[in-house]
């Protein structure tokens, strides 16, 4: 893999009609490099990417490629390879005539075609297929032939957007293996959009945050998960309590302080995951307003002066009631600190 | 209870549709002088003799090549327009909408008129030229419909598909919507091709010296002709239009794209 920036976005900004979706974007993905663009539906990820691809124009900003400019030149002379959320395979070819498609356009020799395209078919297992219409395909098979037919044209850069969220969840495992074993094998540089945390953090190099139409944050997948720079992206990561902090202490919605734990920097804010919140002994008390088994743990929400806490114990551990008070600890160990909510 | 009483609204819708077309049949297979039904006797004669009525030939075939041109026409201007208003967000895509459906709201016999009085007579326009511009603006309605119609099922990301792929706007066009709204082209053309084949209203004040569609020379004949080979006549279209869309029916079943 080299470190030389492949794709690199400055000062994007896109937008439909009145509305602008996304606001001065600056992000770079390395040649090779798999990245998840993540973030929750709406907050530009797709629109970022169909602007990559040239589907939207730019109202402000550049996109080049292998060092160039490619904000302008047409989507079908990018060279960009994109696989749509819903396969959008052509209903009236095969499976084979569908991955065959970019070849075709290319004029490709016949021999040719036939080798590449069947390779394709093949390293997604589904040469037996080729046949096959579209609608005779399950959803997986479905997907499998989008990406070969996205992949056989050897794209400088593979666009996937949300490529998995159409399966079900033992599929979605076993084609996560796939996507990037094809990935490290062919050495493509993808960028993968989502917004499945953990999707994100299992197949990414390094995973781009997405908040409404800005990046909040960037990082490889084991440092965003554990060290999360802002509200936003420790509520993505399971850090469900959030507090900004002051020299007076823990702050949450309801405007009720607690006292920070000791050492806690004096500005910025903390975050706790369930299982890092200390219950049944601390400092601090708060009433228990509702408890929900869940397999191995059961999950307690309590209601503190500064606002509510997730908290999580054991399902072996002693059960408490609801309408409980109860002591609990925030300790900075298990905390995230962040720079802001 | 209930389901007899559906039973017999079914029966009587279906007679009230089928019912006009087995008396025409009827009559035209009758062995009597006028035309009759019950049939008095059943006879050939009068399907021969509607080959043998010099007057029907002319008008048959201006029917047919009206038919074919102003349906080709009604698609070549429909399915862009079918295109653009399912793909893009027009400005004023909602009045286009409502005007393009215009010419099925007026009746026909307006359009007829209104052509007539506006055009025809201020220009000099040929019969024909008339007649062909009539047909085809009554036929625009129903081609956007029905191609508009299978467009709908069409997902819109696979022309993105395409291009990203390498193809031009156009291409895509071509080697990705096209193929798959064929079969919504070819039922906007047999739909359009048979009504207008049977158009009447507005042919009524187009047709003009020598040149005649065969409706019209239909009711030319019947006024001083009171035979039952107009009856035959009419049983053979109504069976040549069947013909049609049976055949279509079987070899494509385009009547799910309507």
């Amino acid at each position: 893999m080299s470190d030389a920036v492949f794709l690199r976005l400055s000062g994007l900004t896109l937008g439909y009609g009145d509305m602008i979706a996304v606001e001065g974007l600056d992000l770079s993905v390395r040649r090779g490099e798999l990245v998840a663009l993540l973030g929750p539906s709406g907050c530009g990820k797709t629109t970022t990417m169909r602007a990559i691809a040239g589907l939207i124009e730019a109202r402000a900003g550049r996109i080049e490629l292998d060092g160039r400019d490619i904000t302008r030149v047409p989507a079908n002379r990018r060279d960009v390879g994109l696989v749509f959320q819903s396969y959008a395979l052509f209903p009236h070819l095969s499976a084979f005539d569908n991955v065959a498609f970019g070849l075709r356009l290319r004029r490709v020799p016949r021999v040719e075609l036939e080798r590449r395209a069947g390779a394709a078919l093949a390293s997604v297992g589904l040469d037996g297929l080729a046949a096959r219409l579209p609608r005779e395909l399950s959803g997986g098979q479905q997907q499998r032939i989008a990406l070969a037919r996205a992949m056989v044209v050897e794209p400088r850069l593979l666009l996937l957007d949300e490529p998995l969220s159409n399966l079900d969840a033992r599929l979605r495992l076993e084609m996560r293996g796939e996507l990037q074993r094809l990935q490290r094998g062919l050495g493509i540089t993808m960028l993968y959009v989502t917004h499945d945390q953990a999707e994100a953090l299992a197949l990414a190099d390094r995973v781009i945050v997405m908040r409404a139409g800005r990046i909040e944050q960037v990082d490889d997948a084991e440092t965003i998960y554990a060290r999360p720079r802002t509200g936003f992206v420790a509520r993505f990561m399971g850090f469900e309590t959030v507090f900004a902090l002051d020299a007076g202490g823990l702050h949450g919605e309801t405007g009720g302080v607690l006292q920070a734990p000791a050492g806690a920097p004096a500005a910025g804010a903390l975050a706790w995951r369930p299982d890092g919140v200390v219950l049944g002994h601390g400092p601090h008390r708060g009433r228990i307003r509702a408890a929900s088994f869940g397999g191995a743990k059961v999950e307690y929400l309590l209601d503190t002066s500064a606002g509510p806490v997730k908290a999580e114990l054991p399902a072996r551990a002693p059960r408490h009631g609801v309408g409980v008070e109860i002591p609990f600890d925030l300790p900075l160990a298990t905390a995230a600190v962040l720079e802001r909510l | 209870m209930m389901r007899a009483l559906g039973r017999l609204a079914i029966a009587l819708v279906l007679i009230f549709l089928v019912g006009p077309f087995l008396v025409v049949i009827g009559a035209g297979l009758t062995a009597g002088e006028v035309p009759a039904f019950p049939p008095r006797g059943l006879s050939l004669r009068w399907v021969e003799a509607v080959f043998a009525v010099e007057s029907f030939r002319g008008p048959f075939v201006v029917s047919l090549v009206l038919a074919f041109g102003a349906t080709l026409a009604a698609l070549a201007l429909g399915v862009p327009v079918a295109y653009a208003l399912s793909r893009y967000a027009l400005p004023g895509g909602e009045a286009l909408r409502t005007l393009l459906f215009s010419p099925a709201i007026v009746p026909a016999i307006v359009v007829g008129l209104a052509l007539l009085r506006h055009l025809v007579v201020p220009l000099g326009l040929p019969v024909l030229h008339a007649l062909f511009l009539a047909h085809a603006a009554l036929l625009v309605p129903y081609a956007v419909r029905v191609v508009g119609a299978s467009l709908e099922h069409l997902r819109p990301d696979i022309e993105e598909a395409a291009v990203l792929l390498g193809a031009s706007r156009a291409r895509a066009f071509f080697a990705v919507v096209l193929p798959n709204i064929r079969g919504g082209i070819l039922a906007a053309f047999i739909l359009g091709f048979i009504s207008s084949f049977n158009q009447v209203p507005a042919s009524l004040f187009l047709t003009g010296p020598g040149v005649s569609t065969l409706p019209i020379q239909m009711l030319a004949y019947m006024e001083h002709t009171y035979d039952p080979s107009v009856a035959a006549l009419s049983a053979l279209v109504a069976l040549g239009s069947i013909a049609v869309v049976f055949v279509a029916e079987r070899a494509l079943g385009i009547f799910r794209y309507v």
